[in-house]
């Protein structure tokens, strides 16, 4: 029995491995799509993550644990920085700038010999196993669900529903903006890295806008009434076109279809309940 | 040398303008952030290079088919995807986010259809001698993007000026209701707003496909990253920001190619987009808003 | 309580608010009178901070406020209601009291996250208060419906208990009789003097003429952006440049002359 699941885990493994980091993307997006705030910057973070957590195991050889903080840690700080500015845009122009921001790095990334230019880097050592990604997950995971059911959840919804009335209630909605795209930025990162080591080998073009609307798709999709919502829709769509062979190549098409009968008749996506929490 | 590049600048930026004001066109009146726009210079340019390789078409015969076929794939393609959120009173992201999974689809089944390769106008097209203006040299082409784009212009504001339909639009962009009240047909103006844009984009995408004679299935996308970084700068739904916005584009862009690093060029659009937001998120010539304490 | 000194606000072309300046005695009913688009709301706006004044002071509880953002003043004390009705839909009743209790839940966040002892016993203190609340307002019942389902009037009182969650000093209420029949009104109109004997100061924006005359302890009136009168319910009835701002000059003549 366990002779089988390891040969089904080594076969599928891209696959499984995968899906533990789109979820993780997708809880990326949840943290900032919960609060109503259209960032699309997941992909350019998780591109930031993935070539530092890459540099820092090809260059410096440092231990994973130290890779995948730093990772995360990295792309926190960017977002620090560039968040603030973008902290007085409304949603449209928030949306295009993340959007900018994923293009401008990948540039970046080809015109940089030391980040492998055009080429990207390879040879970079497997070691994402199964249960460091789904691990971090079911952290990442539990902690979203907490916080959810708390008074921190409860503002986030307000956040969401009525930003100025939010603020009169006392609520410091930019902190709450800021820190969300913070977390974002990181869980992204953290993905970014997760999945280099398990691809051995990452390139600029992967982590652009059709990266960043794959991305949007899962939360779309499983909606974002409950963290469950991505992490169901990163699975789905991960998983969907392995398994109908024929829409394999169609990737692309499937998704853009999914957003858009999505956003028109399941508008709450898939999981559309809202979370129960204290007087809920 | 300078003033060549200047002229250079002038064409770049005038094809940037002219779809920069067509996006601009769709936003002001019909408040959406239509993401599709940018498809339809991939399906205009490839509509014209059909009209031409498939149906021996003369340039302009087949500008003009491009220009309808994009326009008639953008009725179609709004009514599919916009008209059922507008119905249900949808918030403004929710336009975005399917006009996001709309471009992504559209772009996938052209590449799935004409495929990944970059695709040439036949060279009997365009008359290669160039022309001795003063000391530029001057490529036939280019005086006919710039006629093209300054002559659109101006038919487009006569039209928006002075005929009915046009009256219309700008009354549904200000009050929809109240233009539906008295007696505007809505649909006939969304429509006539969307074939119209989507021909600007059309236009904008066969002169690119031609001044560069290169035509693949993901050229809006390009093109809509920078059609975002002029009307950013340039300020959502301002006519004159856009028309400024993005003949300073395409001067910066010939600058930093000519004189700089034509790597760059890309990003050139990008950091003018970032900057814009950050010292200027109202656009050129901003427009006084309620700003909090 | 409330002291507001040479308040403007000007957009492109239009003077919203013209140098206003007022107080508002604490433990006071409050009344903003004036024609519709005199800047009323605008003022509203501004005083709990989601619209920056172009020009003057806004000074609470002897503080400074004029440029503090709108989270800090609700912390200080300044509660709000919206004039159209601005309740979180989607939440049940009682959560939306419980989101107006926020400034006053104390506890960490990753106290409140983890779920630690003490913050379940503030929450738990938190959803009595807030029960009370919906029952001083008279919507207990609704408690655990989502809030958009509410009648307009009971989501007008969830408004103010909301806003009166966070135990504010201050109650700014936005035309809170808005579309109510004359039993809510009466209803209303005891609630807020209750609150007033409880301590509360209210200060308040409505176009209810009886209503206001027979709660406020005084008025300031407004018309186009200016302060045209001030002073208790009797002077401002008979103030000449009120009943013309509101009925017109050659009303004001006619009624000059008649009495």
């Amino acid at each position: 029995m366990m002779a089988a699941l390891d040969d089904l885990l080594w076969s599928y493994q891209s696959l499984i491995y995968g899906l533990g980091t789109n979820a993780i993307l997708g809880l990326s997006m949840y943290a900032v799509l919960q609060l109503g705030q259209l960032s699309l910057g997941q992909a350019a973070f998780m591109g930031i993550g993935a070539y530092a957590g890459t540099l820092l195991t090809l260059k410096l050889g440092l231990p994973f644990p130290l890779v995948l903080a730093a990772s995360a840690l990295v792309p926190a700080v960017v977002a620090l920085v560039i968040g603030l500015p973008t902290m007085k845009l409304s949603g449209v122009h928030l949306a295009i700038a993340t959007i900018g921001l994923g293009e401008v790095l990948r540039v970046a990334y080809i015109n940089t010999e030391f980040l492998g230019g055009a080429l990207g880097l390879s040879g970079i050592p497997g070691k994402s196993n199964f249960w460091i990604i789904f691990g971090l997950l079911a952290v990442v995971l539990a902690g979203f669900i907490l916080a959810s059911r708390s008074k921190i959840g409860r503002a986030c919804e307000a956040i969401r529903e009525d930003e100025d009335a939010a603020r009169v209630m006392g609520i410091d909605v930019t902190a709450y903006k800021m820190t969300a795209l913070v977390i974002s930025a990181a869980l992204a990162g953290l993905a970014g890295a997760l999945n280099a080591h398990f691809s051995s080998f990452i390139g600029p073009n992967e982590f652009a806008f059709e990266t960043a609307v794959s991305i949007l798709s899962f939360a779309i999709l499983g909606g974002v009434t409950t963290p469950f919502g991505p992490v169901l829709g990163a699975f789905v769509l991960t998983a969907l076109p392995e398994v109908l062979r024929p829409l394999h190549d169609f990737r692309l098409v499937f998704n853009g279809l999914i957003i858009v009968l999505v956003v028109i008749f399941l508008p709450r996506g898939i999981l559309g309940f809202r979370i129960r929490r204290t007087g809920g | 040398m300078l003033s060549q590049q200047l002229f250079n600048a002038l064409v770049l930026g005038s094809v940037y303008a002219l779809f920069a004001l067509g996006f601009t066109l769709t936003f002001g009146v019909l408040r959406v952030i239509n993401l599709l726009y940018g498809f339809y210079v991939a399906a205009g340019a490839f509509a014209a290079l059909v009209g031409v390789q498939n149906l021996g078409l003369g340039l302009w015969a087949a500008g003009a088919f491009g220009v309808v076929v994009a326009g008639l794939v953008a009725v179609v393609c709004d009514f599919l995807l916009l008209t059922p959120l507008r119905r249900a009173k949808a918030p403004e992201l929710s336009s975005l986010i399917v006009t996001l999974g709309g471009v992504l689809l559209m772009n996938s089944v052209m590449q799935i259809v004409f495929g990944a390769e970059v695709r040439r106008f036949p060279a009997r097209l365009l008359s290669q001698d160039a022309l001795s203006v003063g000391p530029l040299l001057v490529a036939p082409l280019q005086l006919v993007i710039i006629a093209t784009v300054f002559g659109l212009v101006a038919l487009l504001f006569w039209f928006m000026e002075r005929t009915r339909l046009g009256t219309a639009i700008r009354a549904v962009a200000e009050r929809p209701d109240t233009a539906a009240l008295m007696g505007v047909n809505v649909g006939l103006v969304v429509g006539g707003v969307s074939f119209l844009s989507a021909a600007l984009s059309a236009t904008a995408g066969i002169l690119i496909g031609l001044n560069f004679n290169a035509v693949q299935p993901y050229m809006g996308e390009s093109m809509m990253l920078r059609g975002f970084a002029i009307i950013i700068v340039g300020g959502l739904g301002d006519i004159r920001g856009a028309l400024v916005a993005g003949l300073a584009l395409g001067f910066l862009e010939v600058m930093t190619a000519g004189y700089v690093s034509s790597n760059l060029k890309e990003a050139v659009a990008f950091a003018a987009l970032i900057l814009g937001l950050w010292l200027r998120p109202n656009g050129l010539f901003g427009r006084a808003s309620g700003k909090r304490a | 309580m409330l002291k507001v000194e040479a308040l403007t606000r000007a957009f492109t072309g239009l003077v919203a608010v013209d140098a206003v300046s007022f107080e508002v005695a604490p433990n006071t009913i409050h009344a903003l009178i004036g024609p519709n688009g005199a800047g009323k709301t605008t003022l509203f706006n501004m005083i709990s901070g989601l619209l920056a004044p172009s020009n003057g002071a806004i000074a609470f509880k002897g503080g400074d406020v004029t440029h503090a953002p709108s989270h800090v003043r609700a912390r200080l004390g300044l509660g709000r209601t919206f004039q159209n009705l601005r309740v979180f839909g989607e939440m049940t009743v009682l959560e939306n009291v419980l989101t107006g209790m926020h400034p006053r839940l104390g506890a960490a966040w990753p106290l409140s996250v983890l779920r630690s002892p003490a913050a379940r016993v503030e929450e738990k203190a938190g959803q009595a208060k807030a029960l009370a609340l919906l029952d001083k307002v008279g919507i207990a019942d609704h408690a655990g419906r989502p809030a958009a389902d509410l009648a307009y009037g009971d989501q007008r009182r969830l408004e103010i208990a909301r806003a009166l969650a966070s135990d504010p000093a201050l109650l700014l209420l936005d035309e809170p009789a808005a579309g109510m029949n004359p039993t809510e009104t009466a209803a209303l109109g005891d609630l807020l003097q209750d609150l007033r004997r409880e301590g509360l100061t209210i200060l308040l924006v409505e176009h209810d003429m009886g209503f206001v005359m027979r709660l406020s302890d005084r008025l300031t009136v407004l018309n186009f952006g200016r302060k045209i009168a001030e002073g208790g319910p009797d002077a401002i009835r008979k103030d000449a440049t009120v009943i013309e701002a509101y009925l017109g000059t050659k009303v004001a003549r006619k009624l000059a002359a008649a009495s």
